[in-house]
């Protein structure tokens, strides 16, 4: 029985050399292709010291492009967030048709490359577009201006608020709304009493992603924007701009802020997930424990 | 839950009315002025400016190195995915955290810093020129870059899928005898095949689109390591919209089939395997 048992355990689990082999591999790979580029950013922004560094954020154009980077994620995340929330709500507390439709458009903005999702605003507001010549007439610019770029961040992240929440809604069900309204509570209460609470973290989790993509966002506004220093700069877009000038030490020093704000998002990000886990196991009649062998 | 007679939850007609709203004006009104732009072009002018030697050359490179970065990540990935589900060892916690670091990171970011390392005074390019390797301005660089972008694709596909393999089939092939290489070819790679291809399909699928962290490390030499989303942005630099439009266009739409093609795989495993 025992001897057995030893046989099965071996079958079943693979040689020290083959996990040694393994391991080593994948953590070779995963510092080669990630640990070593963030590493460098931090190595080539401070290479030539603190205060060339810090010189680099005494420019002009970097505070503007920093404030336009604020700019463009603090109007898109909110909008985002005000959508995920309304289509989360619409798709997983109630049956209709045409749902696995909706969500697959929902999420169709992921699909498609930054270049494309920049193109598209100038189809539409361009001069060449159907609404550029009419908006010109009120003195409306959108391309190569400011709308443009606002545009631009809340497509590419218009998914992640929604994405993150209609399976977690879907998941919880609406028992516990339904025990809301029967006690008398309206909709706007039984919202914020009842379903936020329990969406929190999840409602966290599709924010902190959003404003990730959306303060990094590069592809689709570098479509839109006019590439006018100290303009319609972002940050993403001035990096380009300082590397182009073969000034590595402020691109360096600027992307510093975008990574730094990258693994910030990673260590949220992994937090995050552990408390969804959490809650979805305390939820959970059974919840399933993961072997430690 | 709505099966039961009684009154739904309030708010439907407004939340819904608002998300049909808000989905048209940002996607789907802009999106369907790409399809317009392309239909109002002549089909000439269309077909000519997709098969010019410039934009099939660019084509051409970009399904080539996506396919290559897709292969190499499902490789690694799958070795990463497999250490983190199955070993436990120290730092195991910290590498599943950083796969994540290509969503997180700026493509912006990720470009310049994989310059500094394969450019051709980088930490690791100016080593490999005297052996006449080229590892940025070049075709390898655009892999470089694209295997970076999708590692997590892999990675995040696979890791699930791992789970459920939960060494109860495993167990019971040994129990019957057979080896652990007769029972990875037989009971783990075919039980993990749709996932991978579906990592595999994902991975290839942004790596087509990727735009920021290639541009860096391309030298985008027109013919030779030019790629689809930069000619966009060129022939938009020339003023000419429908020719963007028409490449994008092209694009989008291979980018569509391969991701139906991952919802195909998934109905497939799905009915294979019997599982919901």
């Amino acid at each position: 029985m025992s001897l057995n048992a030893k046989r099965l355990k071996r079958e079943t689990t693979d040689p020290w050399w083959v996990r040694a082999i393994i391991i080593s591999l994948s953590i070779a790979f995963v510092a080669l292709m990630l640990v070593l580029p963030l590493g460098v950013v931090f190595f080539e922004a401070f290479r030539k010291g603190v205060s060339v560094y810090l010189a680099a954020f005494q420019d002009r154009n970097a505070i503007r492009a920093i404030t336009m980077t604020c700019l463009a994620a603090g109007i898109a995340v909110p909008l985002n967030l005000v959508f995920g929330i309304a289509a989360s709500w619409a798709i997983a507390k109630f049956n209709f048709r045409g749902k696995g439709l909706l969500i697959a458009l929902i999420d169709l903005p992921f699909a498609i490359s930054p270049v494309i999702s920049g193109l598209v605003y100038i189809l539409v507001f361009g001069m060449q577009g159907w609404l550029g010549k009419w908006l010109e007439g009120y003195g409306i610019q959108v391309i190569f201006a400011v709308p443009g770029i606002v545009l631009a961040t809340i497509f590419v992240t218009f998914p992640f608020v929604a994405r993150e929440l209609i399976p977690l809604m879907q998941e919880q069900g609406s028992e516990e709304e339904w025990a809301a309204i029967s006690l008398g509570a309206n909709g706007f209460q039984t919202f914020w009493r009842v379903t936020l609470p329990n969406i929190k973290w999840g409602v966290l989790y599709g924010v902190l992603l959003c404003n990730a993509r959306a303060m990094g966002e590069f592809g689709a506004v570098s479509v839109v924007s006019s590439n006018i220093r100290g303009g319609t700069n972002t940050l993403p877009l001035h990096i380009d701009a300082l590397y182009n000038d073969y000034n590595s030490v402020a691109a360096f020093a600027m992307a510093s802020i975008l990574a730094s704000l990258g693994v910030i998002t990673l260590i949220g990000k992994t937090l995050l997930e552990r408390k969804l886990e959490q809650e979805s196991n305390s939820s959970l009649e059974s919840p399933t424990t993961e072997g430690t062998s | 839950m709505n099966s039961r007679t009684r009154a739904a939850l309030p708010g439907f007609g407004v939340t819904m009315g608002y998300t049909l709203l808000y989905l048209s004006l940002i996607v789907l009104i802009p999106l369907s002025a790409l399809f317009l732009k392309a239909a109002t072009m002549d089909w000439n002018d269309f077909y000519d400016t997709i098969t010019s030697r410039r934009v099939q050359a660019a084509y051409r490179l970009t399904f080539g190195a996506s396919l290559i970065a897709a292969l190499i990540n499902t490789f690694f990935g799958a070795l990463v995915a497999w250490s983190i589900v199955r070993y436990r060892f120290v730092g195991r916690q910290l590498l599943d955290a950083i796969i994540d670091l290509p969503f997180a990171m700026p493509t912006a970011v990720s470009g310049i810093a994989l310059m500094a390392i394969y450019g051709p005074t980088g930490l690791i390019g100016k080593n490999l020129i005297p052996f006449g390797i080229k590892t940025a301005i070049s075709p390898l660089g655009i892999v470089i870059a694209l295997t970076f972008i999708g590692l997590p694709f892999v990675v995040r596909t696979l890791q699930p899928a791992l789970e459920e393999l939960d060494g109860e089939a495993e167990q019971a092939a040994a129990s019957l005898g057979a080896s652990r290489w007769q029972t990875f070819c037989r009971v783990i790679v075919p039980s993990l095949l749709p996932s991978l291809l579906t990592g595999f399909t994902l991975a290839f699928a942004r790596a087509l689109g990727e735009y920021g962290s290639v541009i860096f490390v391309a030298g985008n030499i027109p013919m030779k390591t030019e790629i689809a989303s930069l000619l966009i942005i060129s022939k938009l630099d020339d003023a000419d919209v429908p020719g963007a439009a028409a490449i994008a266009v092209v694009m989008l739409v291979s980018t569509l089939v391969i991701l139906l093609l991952v919802q195909g795989i998934q109905w497939w495993s799905q009915r294979v395997t019997g599982r919901a």
